[in-house]
């Protein structure tokens, strides 16, 4: 049980939460990152659903790595990840449809995210299964966070609510705000995401590469 | 802390008397802003040879005859659409009453956060903002709240300039980002039929106007097929609603001549925007297109909304405009080209100046790229038949 929770094994879950980040440090994942967040709930779902689906696909990749032949390694990791995005696509289907349908297009699009096979070449491929287990929930923590910092400022304000529930009250409507309408623009994520980078390289100046 | 603040700024005052003839012209609060900013010691030197202090207070004087026009004119609409009659002064001095707020949200906002970077990073406050801080209040709507100008100042001076280096190292033109900022955030307090004329009384001066009360401005009727009211020499003396600082041509025209004579704006760069906005203007005329806008003719495009003062004061800035002498003439062409390209064939953007600027902003180093090249494999050629 020791062995578990290592410092090994903590540093591996760690790292992608902070100094090896996805989004932050290797720039991965940029383009579901700036689609799905205009709002807070659709970037929670989605930075769920990733994390669940980088943990699944990295633990069986990580399974079957020895049987894998090298030349076709991409096509049977891209067969395992499509398969668990079906899965998930069909639960949130199920479960929470109104969510998906916000998602629309961008479940799908989960299979090309450059973090899972980022993670499958570069970890999985290599490592055991419950490290590749502890690094694929890093991961998508990483990611999820992220989408959760800028869906919040975002539907916050963009529309003056968090999670659909109104936070703005109506009286300073009357006193003259407005909702900033460029926060609902994919163009305003970016500038977001690239100031949280900015924040996070200016806190991390020390000890990175 | 605030010791060392004033010993900082002390000097700076003293030396200030440089700018004595031009403290008469601006008021109480204003030069107070201006003097400690004119007399940092580095600047622009990288990419101009004159001195950027003095760059910065000629541009700022040939920018008061538009500023001032555009006082009396937000007079003028208030007046106007209440239907009272009122003298010259009275009307100016609405306009400048309305008007004050908004430049000294611009400034304070600006300079406080030139200020806080100087500090922050050990570097002599940058004179940059002078110029854009009394151009971003000249290119937004009256009806624009301060509140929503002190964001957009905010937003244009951190993330338009102060990130790429401070002045003289951005991409694109504060005055310009600042406005797409608000354009794009707060369309409805930017364009629409609903803020173009003042609608309250300040001291006692101006009229109350109900809220619905809208003006269009004669780009936006003639966008939305609407019949242009403005006759053709309102919209060259500028008494049409409008951006307050757009809507003279002539205050513009003595803004650009004494910007020419002072060799700060390039002719290259100002003629060529006029000639590619009258060359699209003129196609879309006979393209037989069948929108008001496309039929508005080539010469009114160029007295309307924002294309005169875009011309002379945005696409002009030696910072971010193209630098080889070749690369003004397609890069003022393309910026006339694209602006009438916009409004013609995009009825939502009414105001395509902005865009077109902010698009060629971006497309200058290229530009320049391509003809410095060009230059090089010219010489490489010349020096190889030798």
């Amino acid at each position: 049980m020791s062995q578990l929770f290592s410092n090994a094994n903590k540093q591996v879950f760690m790292a992608p939460l902070n100094l090896d980040h996805p989004i932050l440090i290797q720039v991965l994942g940029i383009c579901s990152a700036l689609a799905v967040t205009a709002q807070l709930e659709p970037a929670i779902v989605m930075g769920l659903s990733v994390t669940v689906i980088t943990a699944f696909s990295n633990v069986i990749i990580s399974l079957i790595r020895k049987t894998i032949p090298n030349r076709i390694r991409i096509i049977i990791q891209l067969v395992v990840v499509a398969a668990l995005v079906t899965i998930v696509s069909m639960i949130l289907k199920a479960f929470a449809y109104d969510v998906s349908v916000k998602l629309s297009v961008y479940v799908g699009l989960i299979i090309t995210n450059c973090i899972l096979m980022g993670r499958l070449e570069a970890f999985a491929m290599m490592n055991g299964p419950w490290e590749s287990f502890l690094d694929g929930v890093g991961n998508g923590l990483g990611y999820a966070y992220i989408l959760v910092i800028i869906g919040a400022v975002r539907e916050f304000f963009g529309a003056g609510t968090l999670l659909g529930i109104t936070i703005i009250p109506q009286s300073a409507y009357d006193a003259g705000y407005v909702n900033n309408g460029m926060m609902t623009m994919p163009a305003m994520a970016m500038i977001l995401l690239g100031c949280v980078i900015w924040a996070h390289r200016a806190i991390n100046k020390e000890g990175t590469k | 802390m605030i010791k060392k603040f004033l010993d900082k700024v002390r000097p700076n005052f003293e030396e200030g008397g440089k700018l004595k003839s031009f403290r008469s012209v601006f008021e109480g609060i204003e030069t107070f802003l201006l003097v400690p900013n004119a007399t940092s010691k580095i600047g622009v030197s990288i990419h101009d040879a004159i001195d950027s202090k003095r760059i910065m207070s000629f541009v700022v004087i040939a920018l008061l005859p538009a500023l001032f026009f555009g006082m009396y004119n937000i007079g003028y609409w208030n007046y106007q659409s209440a239907g009272v009659a009122a003298g010259f002064w009275e009307m100016f001095i609405y306009g400048f009453l309305v008007m004050l707020p908004k430049i000294v949200v611009s400034y304070v906002v600006g300079l406080g956060i030139e200020f806080i970077v100087a500090q922050w990073k050990h570097e002599e406050i940058q004179e940059g903002y002078l110029v854009t801080g009394l151009l971003i209040p000249m290119v937004v709507p009256v009806g624009c709240p301060l509140w929503m100008l002190a964001i957009a100042v905010a937003f244009s001076v951190i993330l338009a300039k102060e990130i790429y280096g401070g002045t003289g190292m951005n991409i694109f033109n504060p005055a310009l980002v600042a406005r797409a900022f608000l354009f794009f955030a707060y369309p409805s307090k930017m364009s629409g039929d609903a803020v173009w004329v003042s609608k309250d009384p300040i001291f006692g001066l101006g009229n109350t106007l109900p809220d619905g009360f809208t003006m269009a401005t004669p780009l936006s009727q003639s966008g939305s097929g609407v019949e242009v009211t403005t006759s053709f020499s309102d919209m060259v003396t500028g008494l049409m609603p409008g951006s307050i600082g757009e809507t003279s041509v002539i205050a513009i025209a003595i803004g650009a001549v004494i910007l020419l004579w002072t060799k700060i704006a390039s002719w290259r760069t100002m003629l060529s925007v006029f000639v590619g906005g009258a060359v699209v203007g003129f196609l879309f005329n006979v393209s037989g297109l069948d929108s008001d806008i496309a039929q508005l003719p080539w010469y009114e495009h160029l007295v309307l909304g924002g294309f005169c003062f875009g011309a002379v004061f945005m696409a002009t800035d030696p910072v971010t405009s193209a630098r080889t002498k070749n690369g003004k003439y397609v890069y003022g062409f393309l910026i006339g080209a694209l602006a009438i390209t916009i409004r013609v064939l995009n009825p939502g953007y009414p105001e395509g100046m902005m865009l077109a600027i902010l698009f060629m902003n971006m497309f200058a180093p290229l530009i320049d790229y391509c003809f410095v090249q060009r230059n090089i494999s010219k010489r490489a050629r010349r020096a190889k038949l030798q």
